[in-house]
């Protein structure tokens, strides 16, 4: 891995959107949405509650399926038979608010699941590889544990590298530390820095203010199921264009501190 | 009171026998019952509209049907067909098919039981459908059955005497001609009654092997 990747920009996105949109009976989530992911970029989704930001991660690896727009993963729209679907979601990392590591299986045995099952590796190769991923989140003697025996940071860090092992183009985070107790999430954050610094596409769903200003490349603040505002953090922290960014940004403040978090 | 010589050289032999026929039919049944089970309840919970509601057919008509009528149907009414079913066979079968419709309940409610986020973790890491179902979903699914699978297994213990109605000489049966001969029917029922609660426990430690087995942390499935 090498240090701080070089930002220059393809002219292929790794990820595109275009005008995503999303209704659950007469509730429209998500009003048409788009945006463009670059290689090595860090974009962080924000926004209140229920504005369809986990609505909008979901629909990108289609666990649910957009009513109209497209995705496309490195220039390939992702559309097909339910098999399709599956090439496309294995090259997308997800890691869920409340984890979902898999119960029956021990931290390595929810690491090599993927490699196993999904990319036909032999289980000694997947062992070693899920051994490697162990290590990258700091977890590698905490290899024989169940999920019930892990805390939640510990947890979500083993997600993280469930997700690793399947060599991702890009990772979605779905406000990977609303789940935490405050003083587990740093741990998380320190990992999810590691993986931005060494050249990992990310998009993140959070309401960490701190992460956001530090490791974004770009700020995407949406409300009632679009867009509202994009930026870099600086613009949007410090001099946002709009009067309701602005008031949001107050407001999380107070709520989550200043952003002081690691 | 019997003799024990008569005991050894009359009743023993034919008891044993018929044990080993309630033995064998319980053996041949239970793996056919517990894989229906887990195709109906995958069936009912993750099937299309079609699949969905045969299988809801399937329990429906085995859970709504007498067992021994369904017995009858399989030995005495396939002739009809020119189908010729063993004996053995008829009652396996119909052990197996209404079994399996008790069975798929217990699995289903085990599915359901398990968070959705566990087959969205699985179908985001690339698995298909079935494949989230296979690893993810059943292994756990079956370990929170496991004492409704087990609680039936000892109700086809006891529902196997049926088999008697389609001409099999189990237990049940044996005893019956046996005691009927000899006019000593407390005798013998006492006997066989506990046989029948020997088999039983021996499902019951099986059970508990097998939840010790495959216990996972955060998952209780048997006694300590």
């Amino acid at each position: 891995m090498s240090e701080q990747q070089n930002r220059e920009k393809t002219d292929e996105p790794v990820l595109r959107i275009r005008d995503i949109t999303k209704k659950y009976g007469e509730n429209q989530v998500l009003k048409g949405v788009s945006f463009d992911v670059q290689l090595g970029d860090t974009k962080v989704i924000i926004g209140p509650s229920g504005t369809g930001k986990s609505t909008l991660l979901r629909c990108i690896n289609h666990l649910d399926i957009p009513d109209n727009g497209q995705v496309f993963l490195n220039g390939h729209e992702i559309h097909g038979s339910k098999k399709d679907i599956s090439t496309y979601r294995r090259q997308i990392g997800f890691v869920f608010q409340d984890f979902n590591l898999f119960d029956h299986l021990t931290a390595l045995g929810n690491v090599m699941l993927g490699p196993v099952r999904v990319l036909n590796m032999s289980k000694a190769d997947a062992r070693d590889l899920a051994c490697v991923e162990l290590e990258r989140v700091g977890l590698r003697e905490k290899a024989d544990l169940y999920p019930a025996q892990l805390s939640g940071g510990q947890k979500q860090r083993v997600s993280i590298a469930r997700t690793l092992a399947m060599n991702p183009k890009l990772i979605l985070f779905d406000e990977p530390t609303s789940a935490l107790d405050p003083e587990l999430i740093g741990e998380v954050l320190e990992v999810m820095k590691d993986l931005a610094r060494s050249g990992m596409t990310m998009v993140v769903v959070t309401h960490e203010m701190g992460f956001a200003r530090s490791v974004a490349n770009e700020i995407i603040f949406m409300e009632d199921g679009r867009i509202l505002e994009e930026g870099p953090p600086q613009e949007i922290f410090y001099k946002p264009k709009l009067e309701r960014t602005r008031q949001f940004m107050r407001k999380i403040s107070e709520l989550y501190g200043k952003e002081d978090n690691p | 009171m019997v003799e024990f010589e008569f005991f050894k050289e009359v009743i023993l032999p034919k008891l044993a026998e018929g044990s080993l026929m309630t033995v064998l039919l319980i053996v041949l049944s239970i793996l056919p019952q517990v894989l229906i089970g887990i195709l109906i309840a995958v069936g009912r919970v993750y099937g299309n509209k079609l699949v969905s509601r045969l299988s809801t057919a399937y329990v429906v008509f085995f859970r709504g049907t007498p067992l021994l009528v369904l017995l009858f149907i399989l030995y005495y009414g396939l002739p009809t067909f020119g189908i010729y079913l063993p004996p053995v066979v008829a009652a396996v079968m119909g052990f197996s098919l209404c079994g399996g419709a008790y069975q798929s309940e217990y699995v289903r409610g085990a599915i359901q039981s398990i968070k959705r986020g566990q087959m969205m973790a699985a179908l985001s890491l690339g698995l298909t459908r079935s494949r989230a179902i296979l690893f993810v979903i059943i292994p756990q699914a079956l370990r929170r059955a496991l004492p409704g699978i087990s609680n039936e297994i000892t109700y086809l213990v006891k529902y196997s005497s049926l088999a008697f109605m389609v001409t099999v000489i189990e237990l049940t049966g044996a005893g019956k001609i046996i005691a009927g001969r000899y006019f000593i029917y407390t005798y013998v029922f006492t006997l066989i009654a506990a046989v029948y609660l020997v088999l039983v426990s021996i499902v019951t430690r099986l059970e508990k092997h097998l939840a010790d087995r495959y216990r996972y942390p955060g998952i209780e499935t048997g006694g300590h």
